[in-house]
């Protein structure tokens, strides 16, 4: 190879197009990732479906003439009182015990366990990243004061205290989402406190402070951002284990009171019938089951587009062979709150 | 010697544990109106006189700090004290209902070790395989799905069919071990598969992230570059390791649902520990409330001392401090 031919080389390098390598962002990098992941898609998909049939909820009601309190005793029930089936008498999915649409009250459900199962992750995730920030950052007697509450939560019988409040103030959705909420937060500020605790001594939190930056600027505005990520995986994993507790206190009688649809209430409603109507227990247990598993898989949809170490991890599987490359999974571990399997 | 001393300390704290649980119940259901109970025992169309009598046969008229007392003392005697409804001793309730709850739990543990532990662990061993996705998405499932939700469908598919044809060995309900191996089985198989199903996905989870991670480790390495064969280098040196965290839960699930498995058992009609709390709750009877409460976080507590006594069993580097 001559010198010139090197030289016209290194000059039609020099004069390739620029824009071929384009700087993406984490989180662009994140959505690429999640976007060929088509489990992930299907999963958003479900949920938007699910959110919409939601929203719609009164125009079935309408189009079907069937309030969700409404209830047909005539043609809702046979002559012997008990529900009737799908598709009889004009009612797509069955009636329920007292002859009401089972589709209408399952759609009005969806409203109820996904307000609960959101606005419980959301106030949990305000709470508990607040929280980890400020026990994180300040440490000291600060942080002892805080991370033993947030052991003593994580530790506290949950059914118990539920149980309790019903008892005492009466079951309602209030002391459902005041109870899902007070168990949710403590696992997500414990995350966030121990990534508080390592991104703190790096030194861009350093300068920021050299600049004089004040620590509630430090703390929302500097290090925030950086722990968005791993709040992201776990508020996503938190909405579908909201819905699971919210059906579980339903059921138990301590949560939504009837006649007000929720998932957990039509269920707790039907297991007197399921003997003679399997349709009362099978089209709202399908419905929550589908939604908590579209959520479930969109969390880990999310955490492996978060991870780099997925995409290596495809690279060494299409090399074939390679036996140690491994996804690691205890980098976020997935939070069901500890009363969740204590319930049972 | 130091195995002494650890355990005399974790006892002592134990003690501490339970007296601070027993406290904080007394007080939250304290709070709940003494009229209700005492209107509830002395019937819809009781006077007032005789609820007055009620309230003050039971203690329930004396300031809190005395009756806070009173329960202490009794406490540290022994005695958890009596039923509100019908004086029957709490010890004797849980005597009774402990048995119940224990064949739940025993059948349960097992099944959800042996799915969990070996699901896991071919995950790890194999990860990104076909089978590894499989058993991911089985794992979603078991942890979207409610454990009331799961009883009644094994109850509709399971239950109801078999028995309207005449297949009767499966039962929901209770028998007790003295009449047989298999009626207690019969009885137990559908609350068995109930718990565990949940609880694999769990131990699945677990065990397969602890594996993949120890896998990762130098140790295993050095393994390897011995010439192990890959069966010894995965089971007695890297899964000893990747035991630890299971052991964890397996304590804290063992001890916490020891203490009553609620909803498996509200769903098989089996008056265990679990159910029997619930009820003791919605009637407001405390004795029998905080005597359940203290034999569970006594499960607890114990069961965390075993967990941390045997890690230095499983992991050559943990000594026992």
């Amino acid at each position: 190879m001559s010198v010139t031919e090197v030289q016209f080389q290194a000059a039609a390098v020099e004069a390739a197009p620029v824009e071929a390598i384009q700087g993406r962002s984490q989180w662009q990098l994140t959505w690429r990732r999640l976007r060929h992941d088509r489990m992930a898609v299907a999963s958003i998909v479900v949920i938007l479906v699910m959110c919409v049939l939601a929203l719609l909820a009164p125009l079935f009601a309408a189009v079907l003439h069937h309030g969700q309190y409404q209830a047909f005793t005539g043609a809702g029930l046979s002559s012997a009182g008990i529900p009737v089936g799908p598709g009889t008498h004009g009612f797509p999915l069955g009636t329920d015990y007292v002859g009401r649409d089972l589709l209408v009250r399952t759609l009005y459900g969806a409203r109820i366990s996904l307000f609960v199962g959101i606005s419980t992750t959301v106030l949990a995730t305000i709470a508990g990243v607040s929280i980890g920030l400020v026990a994180g950052y300040f440490g000291g007697a600060i942080d002892t004061v805080l991370a033993r509450f947030i052991d003593a939560v994580l530790a506290f019988p949950f059914i118990v205290l539920a149980l309790a409040l019903a008892a005492i103030y009466g079951p309602s959705l209030l002391i459902v989402i005041g109870v899902i909420t007070f168990f949710s937060w403590a696992g997500i500020a414990r995350i966030v406190r121990g990534q508080t605790l390592s991104v703190k001594e790096k030194e861009y939190i350093e300068a920021a402070r050299s600049l004089g930056a004040g620590p509630w600027r430090i703390m929302f505005i500097d290090i925030l951002p950086n722990l968005l990520g791993p709040i992201l995986v776990l508020a996503t994993l938190y909405i579908p284990t909201a819905v699971v507790i919210e059906a579980t206190l339903s059921f138990l009688g301590i949560g939504i009171p009837a006649p007000t649809p929720s998932w957990g209430v039509i269920l707790s409603e039907a297991q007197n019938y399921y003997q003679v109507a399997w349709w009362y227990v099978v089209f709202p247990a399908l419905a929550l089951l589908i939604t908590t598993l579209a959520f479930n898989l969109l969390g880990d949809g999310i955490r492996d587009a978060m991870d780099p170490r997925t995409e290596r991890l495809f690279a060494a599987r299409r090399k074939r062979g390679k036996r140690d490359v491994a996804l690691k999974d205890g980098e976020l571990p997935n939070p069901p709150p500890a009363g969740v399997t204590g319930a049972g | 010697m130091a195995f002494t001393r650890f355990l005399i300390r974790r006892i002592l704290t134990g003690i501490l544990v339970l007296w601070a649980v027993a406290t904080v119940t007394f007080f939250l259901f304290f709070f709940r109106p003494v009229d209700a109970v005492a209107r509830q025992l002395a019937g819809r169309a009781a006077s007032p006189q005789v609820i007055a009598e009620v309230i003050r046969r039971l203690g329930l008229d004396q300031p809190i700090l005395v009756q806070y007392w009173h329960f202490l003392g009794n406490l540290a005697r022994g005695d958890l004290g009596y039923s509100y409804y019908n004086g029957e001793s709490v010890k004797t309730i849980i005597a009774q209902d402990l048995p119940i709850t224990a064949s739940v739990v025993v059948g349960g543990v097992v099944l959800w070790l042996v799915v969990g532990l070996g699901v896991g662990v071919l995950s790890a061993t194999h990860p990104r395989s076909t089978f590894d996705r499989v058993s991911t998405v089985g794992v979603l499932t078991g942890l979207s799905m409610p454990t009331f939700v799961l009883g009644e469908l094994l109850i509709i598919g399971v239950f109801v069919p078999l028995n309207q044809n005449g297949f009767s060995w499966i039962q929901t309900g209770y028998a007790p071990l003295s009449e047989g191996l298999i009626p207690w089985m019969g009885h137990m198989i559908l609350p068995w598969i109930t718990l565990a199903t949940v609880q694999a996905a769990v131990y699945t989870r677990l065990s397969r992230g602890s594996l993949i991670d120890t896998l990762g480790e130098d140790y295993i390495r050095t393994a390897r570059a011995k010439g192990l064969s890959e069966r010894r280098v995965v089971y007695r040196h890297g899964l000893r390791a990747a035991l630890t965290p299971v052991v964890s839960q397996l304590g804290i699930d063992v001890g916490a649902f020891l203490g009553g498995v609620i909803v498996v058992e509200q769903v098989f009609g089996l008056s265990g520990l679990g159910q029997d709390s619930v009820q003791a709750i919605d009637t407001g009877n405390l004795p029998v409330i905080i005597g359940f409460v203290l034999v569970a976080s006594a499960f607890v507590v114990v069961a965390n001392i075993i967990v941390d006594a045997s890690y230095a069993l499983l992991d050559p580097r943990v000594r026992i401090s």
